[in-house]
């Protein structure tokens, strides 16, 4: 066996299903928590700390028999926003797909004005995008404008 | 005009048109404000932050029409101060009312509200966020009193960094091809995401520290108060708060169509010799708020 194939078989190949690459190390739990994939039933294999050529270090997540709406997918924009979703059917790579900063967010973020409603209520959180780069969302519910971002915890 | 069932939460929600659909139809109420055609519609009036002001024109404009008004003007007789969520609060108060008008002091209770409500919602005022209904009045009385929005000089003055007021009237005339005089100590300037609405809408603005200098042009002089806590630096405040009083000597050389307007409750921003000038219109501005609350709530409850 080569050095090259012992280096993929770190996290094993999946015969059906999506590869999430290039995954930057610390959110690798919240990328699997956005996707649902901590509550799957099926096989889910992560591998962080993997040396990556672009990024250093990198997380990985293989998801068997899983496949992802575009919409899906670009919630993990602004945790993984240079993330590569790979298809693969029958150990074949069939589709790449990349993360789109989304027009709405929903659920994952959480509004920095300490007198928004959504800090006061059990609410869901909305924002939408004014600018992508460099990203500046607004919350619905406030009207604020943030450049800054916080995760829900 | 079909704006039955459409909330007003913040003034992005309407349309110029639609804007300019409601200001005729206040016209039309001023001339005839007594008219019983919500004679069988109950109006929530609910107000979580004390607003006297807000609360009787809203209440009075209702009354006018013929309208049963229910709520509550002091929180602490709520089941709120008992711990009731606003969800539930505006659950139950939807299966008994029509239409709820709602003062609250949280940012974005507003909009949340109108979300759980099975009825038309009103917003009137929410924290620091939006008070459509205080700029409506203030629009109908720039038009009220020119005879027109467009083409307009407007001289905003004092807080022009917390104003909620003035930031939503920036953002409403920049659909009029309105030039903005923007008068402030230096540690007030208008924020520049407000600036952002005058730019993408390619319209001009100046920057002044002396109130003076935009007098002889100015079509429309909105006055603000300057709050001393607003300050970092008390001195700062000692220096500032006299050179943005408002009195009548000013005034010499100014336009003779020109008209003060201020959101109210004034401190001495403006002088009381003012009041009897034929400049001063703060206090019609006010009354204008009564006959624009009428055709809000008609239109949304769609009678007009
Ligand atoms: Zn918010």
């Amino acid at each position: 066996m080569t050095k090259q194939n012992k280096k993929e078989l770190v996290v094993s190949a999946i015969e059906n299903g999506t590869v999430i690459d290039h995954i930057p190390v610390d959110t690798v739990l919240m990328v699997l928590s956005i996707l649902g994939l901590d509550k799957y039933e099926d096989e889910v294999l992560i591998g962080n700390n993997l040396n990556s050529k672009k990024y250093g270090k990198k997380g990985i997540i293989k998801a068997r028999n899983k496949f992802f709406e575009q919409e899906d997918i670009n919630k993990i924009a602004l945790v993984a926003p240079n993330a590569t979703l790979i298809v693969i059917r029958d150990y074949e790579v069939v589709e790449k797909k990349f993360v789109e900063i989304p027009k709405k967010i929903e659920k994952i973020l959480k509004c920095i004005n300490p007198n928004c409603i959504t800090n006061k209520e059990t609410i869901e959180t909305k924002f939408n995008v004014i600018e992508e780069k460099p990203l500046k969302i607004q919350c619905h519910y406030c009207e604020k404008t943030m450049t800054n971002i916080r995760f829900a915890e | 005009m079909n704006l039955k069932g459409k909330n007003l939460i913040s003034i992005t929600d309407y349309s110029k048109e639609e804007y300019l659909d409601i200001l005729r139809l206040a016209a039309e109420f001023e001339k005839n404000p007594k008219q019983e055609i919500l004679r069988d519609k109950v109006v929530a009036s609910i107000f979580f932050e004390p607003s006297t002001r807000t609360r009787l024109s809203f209440e009075s404009a209702a009354s006018m029409l013929g309208a049963k008004v229910i709520g509550f003007s002091n929180p602490s007789a709520t089941s709120q101060s008992k711990g009731e969520s606003l969800h539930d609060t505006i659950k139950m108060l939807s299966s008994y009312v029509d239409i709820i008008v709602m003062r609250h002091s949280i940012e974005g209770a507003a909009r949340y509200a109108a979300e759980v409500a099975s009825v038309p919602f009103i917003n009137a005022g929410d924290g620091a966020n939006q008070h459509p209904t205080q700029c409506m009045l203030d629009l109908y009385s720039i038009l009220k009193t020119q005879g027109t929005l467009e083409n307009l000089n407007i001289a905003l003055v004092g807080d022009l960094k917390y104003g909620r007021t003035v930031h939503s009237l920036v953002q409403a005339m920049s659909n009029f091809n309105a030039t903005f005089h923007l008068v402030s100590p230096n540690e007030l300037k208008l924020p520049s995401s407000v600036k952002m609405h005058i730019k993408d809408a390619n319209l001009k603005y100046e920057q002044y520290t002396n109130l003076e200098d935009v007098i002889p042009f100015a079509d429309i002089i909105y006055m603000t108060r300057i709050q001393r806590e607003r300050f970092s630096d008390p001195l700062e405040y000692e220096k500032v708060k006299d050179s943005y009083i408002l009195d009548s000597a000013m005034l010499k050389g100014c336009k003779e169509t020109m008209r003060i307007l201020h959101p109210l409750p004034r401190v001495n921003e403006i002088a009381t010799d003012v009041d009897k000038t034929p400049y001063a219109y703060y206090f019609q501005q006010a009354r204008n708020g009564v006959y624009v609350r009428q055709a809000l709530m008609a239109a949304i409850l769609g009678v007009k």
